[in-house]
């Protein structure tokens, strides 16, 4: 064995030890990188009162109620993760990007009513970027509602503008009447 | 070429001779020299070209507005951050096992333009997380990993300039970029191995992205840009340590001489 031969055995021994060793504490500490708890964990362990966590999920669509109280914007929705929802009040101004069906991560405490109170609420957005008029395209033509859920495949509107988007659309329904 | 060399079979033996052609500085830096260009240009026209478009002719986001258009600066870097740490930990490598000269040469200089795009990254990301998300940082496993990153390449300049023995130095910062290895898939699937903030991938080997061709068009040219310049400033930088060191051992030689 030549000693380059023999230094790249260490190389790649070392390299196995160590890829093993991080694996096995990423897995430990798993539950610690999450960032925020969803809904339906929330219902499974009651949370100490008092305590401070982040609770993150989808802003359900029809949820949403927005008040004052005194100067202050106060609002009022359930964040839900399909499984449960928890309702959730915030008073202060809310990130531009939310929405009915956005995701959001609140970070506040649990009430004794079961409720949460948010002292602040930050925006997810997805991983889908398109352009204002697709958008509108996609939700003329009854493909999309952002409320509802995410966009269509990416595939289906991701090489088309607008107009292409609506003759597509116009030309399957004349299809399919005929 | 000691004995035990000649008893690897020739093929091993070609193999080894390419790897270390480009070890003799003089035929480096002519090399070098001539790409050089054809690699600096490029990337200055690619990066330029992909920003402008990105920056004043691509389609705003539905939701995000114009507040997208960070995405032609904050990703290339992104990318690059990563791919850069690949190149320096593939030194590193080259380094140990090989003990190629210009492999030590070339991390030295990797880490710092690495350190730079992670920095352009870091501080992108933030100015587009406040009006998007509502927070310029957040401890998610995603920014975290990046910021972790951007403390390798620090730890590596660091470590690399820590001996008066240049060559410990570079032994100890190819053992530190081989260990930080670790981060990369970190970095990379943290978005889908854990809950965050940050979203996931748009762009992948598999499916289509979920980006319209009229904004991703912009993009890949100023990824393909980053990448360019990222290569040409390691080469530069390389040509000037090589240089460097030509000077120094022509200084010593000349005050060995005069003593």
């Amino acid at each position: 064995m030549t000693r380059k031969r023999r230094r790249l055995w260490i190389v790649l021994a070392c390299g196995l030890s160590l890829g093993v060793a991080a694996t096995l504490s990423l897995l430990a500490l798993s539950p610690g990188m999450e960032l925020f708890v969803l809904p339906a964990d929330l219902a499974q362990r009651t949370p100490t009162p008092g305590r401070v966590f982040r609770l993150g999920g989808l802003v359900q669509a029809g949820s949403v109620q927005k008040t004052l109280i005194g100067r202050e914007p106060a609002v009022s929705f359930r964040v839900t993760d399909g499984k449960a929802s928890i309702p959730v009040t915030y008073v202060g101004i809310l990130p531009d990007l939310f929405r009915e069906g956005q995701g959001v991560v609140t970070l506040g405490e649990v009430q004794p009513d079961g409720s949460f109170r948010a002292s602040e609420v930050l925006a997810k957005h997805d991983e889908t970027y398109m352009p204002k008029d697709v958008a509108e395209a996609l939700k003329r033509n009854g493909l999309w509602n952002p409320a509802a859920g995410p966009p269509p495949p990416a595939s289906t509107w991701n090489t088309l503008n607008a107009r292409q988007l609506d003759t597509k659309q116009t030309g399957q329904t004349g299809k399919a009447g005929g | 070429m000691t004995p035990a060399d000649s008893l690897v079979p020739a093929s091993r033996r070609n193999s080894g001779f390419t790897l270390h052609r480009f070890a003799n500085p003089g035929r480096f830096l002519r090399l070098s020299g001539a790409v050089l260009p054809w690699v600096a240009i490029p990337g200055i026209g690619l990066t330029v070209a992909g920003l402008i478009w990105g920056l004043a002719f691509a389609p705003a986001d539905w939701q995000q507005g114009e507040t997208v258009r960070i995405i032609y600066v904050h990703v290339p870097a992104a990318w690059l951050a990563s791919a850069g740490y690949a190149m320096l930990a593939l030194c590193a490598l080259l380094s140990l096992v090989w003990r190629h000269p210009l492999a030590d040469l070339a991390a030295a200089e990797i880490s710092p333009v690495g350190a730079v795009f992670t920095a352009i990254c870091l501080a992108s990301g933030s100015l587009w997380g406040r009006p998007t998300w509502g927070t310029w940082w957040v401890w998610d496993a995603r920014l975290t990993s990046v910021l972790v990153l951007f403390f390798l390449y620090l730890g590596h300049i660091a470590l690399v300039h820590a001996f008066d023995d240049p060559q410990r130095g570079y032994r100890a910062g190819a053992i530190l970029a081989l260990v930080g290895v670790v981060n990369l898939p970190i970095i990379k699937f943290s978005v889908n191995w854990w809950n965050t903030l940050h979203q996931p991938a748009t762009i992948s080997l598999f499916g289509a992205p979920t980006m319209s061709l009229a904004m991703l068009w912009p993009l890949l040219i100023a990824a393909l840009g980053y990448t360019l310049v990222f290569v040409a400033l390691v080469l530069a930088r390389t040509r000037a340590a090589v240089m460097e060191r030509r000077i120094r051992a022509l200084l010593m030689a000349r005050a060995e001489l005069a003593a």
